[in-house]
């Protein structure tokens, strides 16, 4: 498959009064052509931030890219200038954003907001923006659209709203798509349409995703691939069926077994203990160790590094070391992990 | 369900419309009937504007209900109440907010938030019991008592939630009404939360009313499940019943959105769609138990074939 991004030894950092905040801590991933990769992690574990650099979007001069590179079509997007990211953003690379309600301009009807980036990018005329616009709105299944596109976004539902973001973010046909949690304010059935919606147009568009949430069912239901975020940095990574059913890094653990399933029992809920740290000193070794009840001594002196686990497989602890101790994931997960597999995919409610 | 268990809260065709403008009416809750039994966790879902927090707001009086009943033990909590009264139904029924951020007072410290009720209803004799009461309660839901004299920026989302739980039990309530209270948290910290509520439930025979609109963690937390749709109950019953054997098509809906963490489920996964033209609205459906401790909003004909199944 074709590599379209490339981003190496990502390092994002904020400067505030209180010192440098390390937000991204060395991340490295790719995305092939065609393929939904999602990216999942707790607040404050710089998912967001992640794709923010990958937009050119980090709030400038604060914050700033402090090393690596992120390769797209062989162009280093983290060192072009803002005129030469606008000709991108928008065009090859677009962004659907969480809050629908807020994400959209309330002065502006929906039309002129879609036929906005055809007529800059594209460089079409109103008429055949116009034309364009309307049938994105039908891509994305807003009924009556010749009327709909006239109306200003107060007009809309929540779900409606949605739809709309996500017809401006597929105007220019991207190369890559980056949705931030984009259905997390939406209602669950609200959800499940948005969902079909944008599996469905990449199907027909053939684009790429990444995908950033931190529901894990979400994350089952789109994604090809998975990247485990916490404290800046990936601890794990690989194909959706390996994160689900041989997760390796305890902190996977935690947020798989965290989760109640629709046929658990009344036995407690397995939870992370503590807190994330705090990234403006983040801890020495690795940043999990404190929360990590199999931490071992060297997880609080070193960080370790990527272990492969397979082709596809890695996963950022010292767990997989030779010298370690086998460990199995904690008994209310791989009793999860066992009843998915025995369920065989059939589900039947 | 039996019928020898206690009923804590009777609630009787409660209506709650709000005026939007001189002719416009929302019905946010329109003709509810249900009761919580004593002990038990009753799950409240639906969508955003299916009148679920509404119906919370309305039972702890924060609104005043338009009709209908709230019977508390049996004695009516609606309509003119002396501040005696009150403070005494106040006392017994607690709620815990959605929001961790703005449901603290910024101003106050840890110990004053918790302390509120226990001033209110004069419930320490002095000083010295005041702060044990306070230290006491944090540490039941699992903060340190040096936390007391911090403000609650000091505190992330998980411990604010905390700190809202342990005012909430100040003042021994037998009933608490969760309006979402682990949506605006991590995953992780949903998990620690979620725990704190089942243990302090066991411990201390608390009833609570959860709202949320997380099924899985409602079906995880609740005995029993109401579904509520623009402001109606369309069903109630035992949580394991629900999800096994749901019967209302919006129900259904519902149930089959919940995306799961399970790639290979949810690869196989049929969603059914909802549409509330399929009813027969030539006459007006009623909530009708189709087997025992199983309620469903139904007209008589679409009642038989419930019944039938």
């Amino acid at each position: 498959m074709k590599k379209i991004l490339d981003v190496k030894n990502l390092n994002v950092s904020f400067n505030t009064y209180g010192g440098e905040v390390k937000a991204v801590r060395g991340v490295n991933f790719d995305l092939h052509k065609g393929e939904t990769l999602a990216i999942v992690g707790e607040s404050g574990s710089g998912k967001s931030v992640t794709t923010k650099a990958l937009m050119g979007l980090l709030p400038k001069p604060h914050g700033y890219v402090k090393e690596g590179e992120i390769l797209f079509e062989d162009k280093d997007i983290a060192k072009l200038s803002e005129k030469e990211l606008q000709k991108i953003r928008g065009k090859d690379l677009s962004m659907i954003f969480q809050d629908p309600m807020t994400s959209l301009n309330p002065t502006m009807k929906v039309g002129t907001q879609i036929m906005e980036g055809l007529i800059k990018h594209q460089k079409m005329s109103k008429t055949q923006a116009k034309e364009r616009a309307l049938e994105l709105l039908k891509l994305v299944k807003i009924p009556n659209a010749e009327e709909r596109i006239k109306q200003y976004p107060h007009q809309f539902s929540g779900g409606m709203r949605q739809r709309v973001v996500v017809a401006i973010a597929l105007a220019c046909n991207p190369k890559v798509l980056i949705a931030d949690e984009p259905t997390t304010a939406l209602d669950v059935t609200i959800q499940a349409q948005i969902l079909d919606l944008m599996k469905d147009i990449q199907k027909k568009t053939d684009s790429s995703i990444i995908f950033i949430t931190h529901d894990l069912g979400v994350v089952a239901n789109v994604a090809d691939r998975v990247a485990v975020m916490y404290a800046g940095k990936i601890v794990e990574i690989g194909t959706v069926d390996e994160i689900f059913y041989n997760p390796k890094h305890p902190y996977t653990w935690g947020l798989l077994g965290s989760m109640p399933t629709l046929d658990s029992d009344d036995s407690e809920l397995y939870a992370i203990p503590g807190t994330p740290p705090d990234l403006l000193n983040p801890p020495k070794g690795d940043a999990f160790a404190p929360r990590n009840q199999f931490a071992m001594d060297i997880d609080f002196e070193e960080q370790p590094p990527m272990f492969k686990v397979s082709d596809t497989h890695y996963a950022a602890t010292w767990l997989l070391d030779e010298r370690a101790p086998k460990i199995d994931p904690p008994e209310s997960v791989q009793k999860r992990i066992d009843s998915m597999a025995s369920n065989d995919g059939k589900g039947d409610m | 369900m039996g019928q020898e268990r206690e009923k804590l809260l009777e609630i009787k065709n409660l209506k709650q419309h709000f005026r939007t403008g001189r002719k416009s009416v929302v019905k946010a809750v329109d003709g509810l009937t249900f009761d919580v039994y004593k002990g038990e966790t009753l799950g409240l879902v639906g969508e955003s504007g299916c009148g679920k927090s509404t119906t919370g707001r309305t039972i702890i009086r924060l609104y005043d209900a338009t009709d209908g009943q709230v019977l508390f033990k049996g004695e009516d909590v609606q309509g003119k109440l002396s501040n005696k009264e009150l403070k005494k139904f106040n006392r017994e029924m607690q709620m815990i907010f959605q929001d961790p951020y703005s449901s603290l007072n910024p101003r106050m410290t840890v110990m004053d938030i918790i302390a509120e009720g226990i001033d209110v209803h004069n419930l320490a004799n002095n000083e010295n019991e005041r702060k044990e009461r306070v230290y006491e309660l944090l540490e039941l839901v699992g903060l340190d008592k040096q936390h007391a004299n911090r403000y609650p920026h000091e505190f992330s989302g998980g411990q604010r939630q905390r700190i809202g739980v342990a005012r909430a039990l100040a003042v021994k309530p037998e009933f608490i009404i969760a309006d979402e209270p682990i949506s605006a948290l991590d995953v992780s910290i949903q998990a620690q939360v979620v725990n704190l509520l089942k243990k302090l439930q066991k411990d201390r025979g608390l009833t609570f009313l959860f709202i949320a609109h997380d099924l899985s963690m409602v079906k995880y937390i609740s005995d029993r499940i109401a579904v509520m749709y623009f402001g109606k109950m369309v069903e109630l019953a035992d949580s394991d019943e629900l999800y096994r054997n749901p019967l209302h098509p919006y129900t259904k809906s519902l149930l089959s959105a919940i995306p799961l963490p399970d790639p290979d489920y949810e690869r196989n996964r049929v969603r059914a769609e909802y549409d509330p033209n399929d009813h027969d609205t030539s006459e007006v459906p009623e909530f009708r138990e189709v087997t025992p401790g199983h309620w469903v909003l139904c007209t008589t004909k679409e009642f038989e074939a419930y019944k039938a199944n």
